[in-house]
């Protein structure tokens, strides 16, 4: 039997997929990953349908062992250090273990997660046809709780498949689109003025629950109780303190506090991986504005499999690489960030 | 004569789920509205509406925006809550046995205390309680229920407790609530059902639907023990009375 063992992993790690739809109306959150096109990015550079459990891996770093056979992988999401047994491996590529061979994670350096998929995906037992982890709920398979080191992720054989890389889109910088509601009524304009005006940062405190922002108080005009209504993912909920807590997957289903704004879907997976600390802005657009990017963001995800490359011309961009270095950039061979941004041009 | 009740206001939830709110106050008219709009939803499906969570005063809407918009997707939502709220052909009625006070339900003296009576008096009171189902939400199978006795009203603790008992029964504000998982609440503990509003591998999953009826039925601490063990493999001991 195949598997990836996790010989060693940080907290904020776990199983997730597209989550489990559907039970809301019985207070069961869908959960599922943060950042669903980095989700489905590593699974088109594994072969595997777009939505597929993946490990979802926080800001540390993390090590998995192959055992019983070479095991295929690909990796996506927020970008970090990455070697198999000294081989550098950069994101947005697929690459293989030999049997007993290790896959060695970084810290994070952009982005907060990273998405581990693996050629087949894992054995499991869907709990409402899903595999994501909702530690609240007891849900999740292989195991319905963050991973941990000794985990074993059962899988098939690699089947020997060249390696891919993908072509992605350059990453936007630019604010986190929101529209208003459903209660921006509970707020002056000056206060919504103040939102989209202010630099905000992510809590340090922050989790698949929800991302606490720090800035300026937003006060509220008739008090910050009101009677429970439905949440959705990116919901910017304004408690007593004025500091906002933007809902993530791991949500409750309902809440009592007034909802400013709700991050946009196209910008959600962007959201959720800025990165603690780091300040950023909001942007209110209209809810035109906010499906046609959502048509766009699906059109994306469904153009993932048109955008996988051979993994070949990486090694001709090597050449490329050592020039740079040569001439002083700040270009490292295990550098997986900046060789990736020397394979798809300027982001 | 009847008057027609005004429109519901339809708030953006970001680009893929619309709030329909009836009130902004728990109302029971509102929450009928809003079991009623869900009811209509499910009965004749509408293309790209992926699924609806109701809560006291609102229905919350997720959809595809691939598959339908904004406008047009609130409009039809506002054409259907037009129709007259139908008599539910069938309403489903519980009775959920409760062991009240002690270690089962730690405020209870306190309750009785602030409320000027005693903890009989309190248990009597919210037992012959009429109660519906208003909505689930915040963790699985939490089931807030509309019809507190208006003289068990109490503002909730200025000190939310970080981990309370799964099977909790507690009073706060004007509602009060069956809770299935242990978690955080800022409620009153009156009382512990061993009833599982939400259990893997039990058919069903969720045993209380929105709309169902409550009654609750007090039984000793030793009844407790017995049906926590029934519950733990699987059976509801709640009693089914109608359906």
């Amino acid at each position: 039997m195949s598997k990836l063992v996790i010989a060693s992993i940080g907290p904020a790690s776990s199983i997730q997929d597209a989550g489990r739809p559907g039970a809301q109306r019985y207070g069961l959150v869908p959960s599922g990953a943060m950042d669903r096109l980095a989700l489905a990015t590593a699974n088109a550079l594994a072969g595997n349908e777009p939505f597929a459990a993946c490990v979802e891996i926080g800001p540390f770093g993390a090590a998995f062992t192959a055992r019983g056979s070479a095991v295929r992988i690909a990796l996506a999401g927020g970008s970090r250090n990455a070697d198999i047994a000294g081989r550098p491996v950069a994101p947005n590529t697929s690459a293989t273990l030999a049997d007993g061979e290790t896959l060695t994670l970084g810290f994070a350096r952009s982005g907060s997660f990273s998405y581990l998929a693996i050629e087949g995906s894992m054995a499991g037992e869907p709990m409402f046809g899903s595999l994501a982890v909702n530690a609240r709920a007891g849900l999740g398979s292989p195991y319905p709780r963050p991973l941990q080191a000794g985990d074993k992720l059962q899988t098939k054989a690699a089947s020997g498949a060249a390696e891919r890389r993908i072509e992605l889109p350059a990453t936007s910088d630019t604010p986190i689109r929101v529209v208003w509601g459903p209660q921006d009524d509970e707020f002056a304009d000056d206060t919504k003025k103040l939102f989209v005006d202010s630099e905000w940062k992510i809590s340090a405190t922050s989790d698949r629950m929800g991302y606490r922002l720090e800035g300026p108080a937003l006060t509220h005009l008739h008090g910050h109780n009101i009677v429970s209504d439905g949440t959705v993912n990116g919901s910017l909920q304004v408690p007593g303190n004025g500091q906002p807590i933007v809902l993530m997957p791991d949500r409750g289903t309902s809440g009592g506090y007034p909802k400013i704004a709700t991050v946009i879907s196209a910008d959600f997976g962007r959201f959720a991986q800025t990165p603690a600390g780091r300040p950023f802005r909001f942007q209110a657009v209209s809810m035109a504005e906010a499906q046609a990017e959502v048509r766009k963001f699906a059109e994306l995800l469904r153009s993932l499999p048109d955008r996988l490359r051979s993994i070949e011309s990486v090694d001709l961009n090597l050449d490329a690489l050592h020039d740079a270095n040569v001439a002083g950039y700040a270009v490292s061979a295990i550098d997986a960030g900046t060789w990736q941004a020397e394979i798809t041009g300027p982001d | 004569m009847a008057t027609t009740p005004p429109p519901p206001r339809l708030l953006p939830s970001g680009d893929s789920a619309i709030t329909v709110e009836f009130s902004r106050d728990i109302d029971d008219a509102a929450n009928q509205r809003v079991l009623a709009l869900d009811r209509a939803i499910v009965s004749a499906p509408i293309a790209g509406v992926s699924e609806t969570v109701p809560t006291y005063r609102s229905l919350l809407v997720h959809y595809d925006p691939v598959r339908v918009g904004y406008d047009a997707l609130g409009a039809r939502l506002l054409e259907l809550a037009k129709q007259p709220v139908p008599e539910k052909a069938k309403t489903r009625r519980w009775r959920i046995p409760v062991t009240y006070g002690g270690e089962h339900g730690v405020d209870l003296e306190d309750v009785a205390t602030a409320l000027n009576t005693s903890a009989d008096d309190i248990v009597a009171r919210h037992a012959a309680g009429d109660y519906r189902v208003a909505m689930i939400g915040f963790t699985p199978g939490w089931s807030y229920l509309s019809g507190l006795d208006p003289s068990l009203q109490m503002p909730r603790r200025q000190d939310p407790r970080l981990m309370t008992p799964a099977g909790t029964i507690s009073i706060g504000g004007v509602q009060t609530g069956v809770q299935c998982l242990a978690g955080p609440s800022g409620w009153h503990l009156l009382g512990q059902t061993a009833v599982r509003t939400y259990q893997l591998h039990r058919d069903p999953i969720f045993l209380l639907e929105p709309g169902d009826q409550i009654s609750f039925a007090a039984v000793d601490a030793k009844t407790f023990a017995e049906q926590d063990r029934a519950a733990e493999a699987g059976e509801f001991v709640a009693e089914l009375l109608a359906s």
